[in-house]
């Protein structure tokens, strides 16, 4: 017989004697899930031409789950194994735990810890998702619609102080970073334009470059993604908490659409608001063109002022409004739809936010493409 | 103990013994829960001692309050299980951290604690799948974990049927004799009091202290009118 190392770790806490077909196996010291823990299988073997177990537990001194786990392990074994267990010599508080550990058997069809898919498989899986978010995002976008529909003819139920709320949530409280945002963007710009104009001796031309690149281009483009960052984030938080506690059940259970109470005044907030954001964010990119010019580049105040009003026409303004509008319609779009489709947990509340922006900046980009093309087409 | 300014209730003194099952009584909004919380270190009191084997917890060093904290096990009104992992995960988690187990041994120790609480297969399951009583079932599986000395419970009858809000009792009273747990409940199911409960404390919000302190069982008969009707229900 090879000697077994591993023994000397449970001789401390049990004894098992008796003869090799009616062990007895008695615990003792101190059992706790703070210091070594013996396991059954370590002794299963000796107790492999066992007919009869007797259990003891004469000389035990502390004992918690680790006792509790070791003995159940031990009677389901031998239950398996139709063997006989005497438990009468285990103090009261351990015999009634493991009754009541075996009080109520697993139900027979409960499913076990699922299998991690493969990488191909996971990588279908998630084809699939995509694939099958689809025809969710066109009914969200069916039934955002309908509510706008209603909305037009009077017929929409919302309060007026949520929208009150959400558009100054949007507008105001957004200036701050947008104007950051758009004063350094023309900052970068001024700089990149005037480096290759300097070249020809063609400063003033900043103004030109400046002017229609940020109020045609960079002032949506960087609004949108400022809010699909602040704004489509905390959307999709928002309906997605409310969600995980029932709050949009109750809406629907009173009757009230919560695309009506919820995802209209959002959709409103942002659309009344991003084409005021895209304006501002136009003028500060202009104006940190002019100091850049000015300051930097001995460009005269008056002329960088003429220079811009002649290069500025209408279009280009309208050009930046609508695209802003479509891109601020698109961040709530995909905010509330996140928010909506949520699931029930704290991680679908981050997961759900998380694809809010993904989702809004990759439709942002998207629509930039379309439309650039098709303002160029059409001439504009 | 107070928020701010805002006195909640004042001059409390009762003692809880080891192996008790100690309720916290009261109307709705007199300061149970808050009671609870500063008694399980969430809040601290505005003034005075919670004291355990005679130590100050709020006065003692931040690792001695963790060290303390640790033979707690606390079960939330609602289970407060995290919702994004699975019920065995949930139960493993404080094994995790505080014990230095082989993750077979976890795990062996997991499935034993649910199906101590009967939820014997129900590991793979997140809480978002469960019914409200498994839930509390398995936040008490949880809290038992690291076979904590001392169990607090914040309603844990609330929202359950007549049935499982009795299975639930057995169960606490079940624990509590095999392993000697002592058990803290707040709780105005006046069926659970009665069944288990071997002391208590009664606050009142109007006069903003405690009115009464013994075994419920006394109380009910005893000569504080508000706790008598309280206990009666307003009958008899």
């Amino acid at each position: 017989m090879t000697v077994d190392d591993g023994a000397g770790e449970w001789r401390d806490r049990l004894v098992i004697d008796g003869s090799a077909d009616a062990p007895v196996v008695r615990l003792t010291g101190t059992w706790s899930l703070r210091g070594p823990v013996t396991r059954y299988v370590e002794i299963a073997p000796r107790l492999a031409a066992a007919k009869r177990v007797s259990l003891g537990a004469q000389d035990l001194k502390a004992w918690d789950s680790s006792a509790v786990n070791f003995l159940a392990a031990l009677l389901r074994d031998c239950e398996a194994r139709k063997i006989a267990v005497d438990q009468t010599a285990l103090p009261e508080g351990l015999r009634r735990l493991l009754t009541l550990a075996f009080a109520v058997p697993p139900p027979a069809s409960v499913r076990g810890t699922p299998q991690a898919p493969g990488l191909l498989a996971a990588l279908g899986q998630h084809a699939l998702t995509v694939w099958r978010d689809l025809p969710a995002m066109v009914e969200f976008a069916g039934e955002i619609t309908l509510s706008l529909g209603r909305f037009c003819t009077g017929r929409a139920r919302y309060r007026r102080q949520d929208l009150g709320w959400l558009i100054e949530e949007v507008g105001p409280r957004a200036l701050p970073i947008v104007s950051l945002i758009s004063f350094l963007v023309g900052t970068i710009l001024a700089y990149m334009g005037a480096v290759q104009l300097a070249l020809f001796g063609a400063e003033i031309y900043i103004a030109d470059l400046v002017g229609i690149g940020v109020v045609r281009e960079v002032a949506a483009l960087m609004t949108g993604i400022i809010l699909a960052g602040r704004t489509g984030a905390a959307y999709a938080a928002q309906l997605g908490t409310m969600q995980v506690n029932e709050e949009i059940d109750a809406f629907r259970t009173l009757g009230v659409s919560p695309i009506d109470y919820l995802v209209l005044p959002r959709m409103l907030a942002l659309l009344l608001m991003v084409p005021l954001l895209t304006l501002y964010a136009g003028i500060v990119g202009i104006l940190a063109g002019m100091l850049i010019a000015v300051g930097v580049f001995n460009v005269g105040m008056y002329e960088y002022y003429n220079e811009t009003l002649t290069a500025l026409e209408l279009k280009h303004f309208a050009v930046g409004v609508i695209k802003g509008t479509v891109y601020g319609g698109l961040v709530a779009f995909a905010g509330c739809l996140r928010g909506m489709n949520c699931g029930r947990s704290a991680q679908a509340v981050g997961e759900s936010t998380t694809s809010a922006v993904v989702l809004g900046i990759l439709l942002i980009t998207i629509s930039a493409s379309v439309l650039t093309i098709v303002f160029h087409k059409l001439g504009i | 103990m107070a928020y701010g300014d805002y006195v909640i209730q004042r001059d409390l003194n009762f003692t809880v013994n080891r192996g008790d099952i100690f309720v916290i009584m009261g109307g709705s909004g007199c300061g149970k829960s808050t009671l609870l919380k500063q008694m399980i270190g969430l809040n601290r009191p505005s003034r005075g001692a919670v004291l355990y084997d005679g130590e100050d917890y709020w006065a003692a060093s931040p690792e001695a309050q963790v060290e303390r904290q640790r033979s707690f096990g606390v079960l939330f009104q609602a289970g407060a299980l995290w919702s994004s992992l699975t019920l065995a995960e949930n139960v493993a988690l404080p094994l995790q951290e505080f014990t230095g187990l082989t993750p077979d041994l976890i795990r062996e120790i997991v499935s034993l604690k649910l199906s101590l609480v009967g939820l014997a297969g129900f590991e793979a399951f997140y809480p978002s799948e469960i019914s409200g009583g498994m839930k509390k079932r398995a936040g008490l599986a949880r809290a038992m974990a690291l076979d904590p000395e001392i169990l607090f419970f914040d309603e844990p009858s609330a929202g359950l049927d007549p049935l499982s809000s009795r299975r639930l009792d057995e169960l606490i009273l079940e624990l509590r004799d095999s392993l000697g747990a002592t058990i803290v409940l707040v709780t105005h199911e006046l069926a659970s009091i009665f069944a288990i409960a071997n002391n208590s404390v009664f606050l009142d919000a109007d006069t903003k202290t405690m009115i009464a302190t013994g075994d419920p069982k006394a109380l009910a008969r005893g000569d504080v009118e508000k706790v008598r009707n309280f206990l009666q229900r307003g009958g008899a």
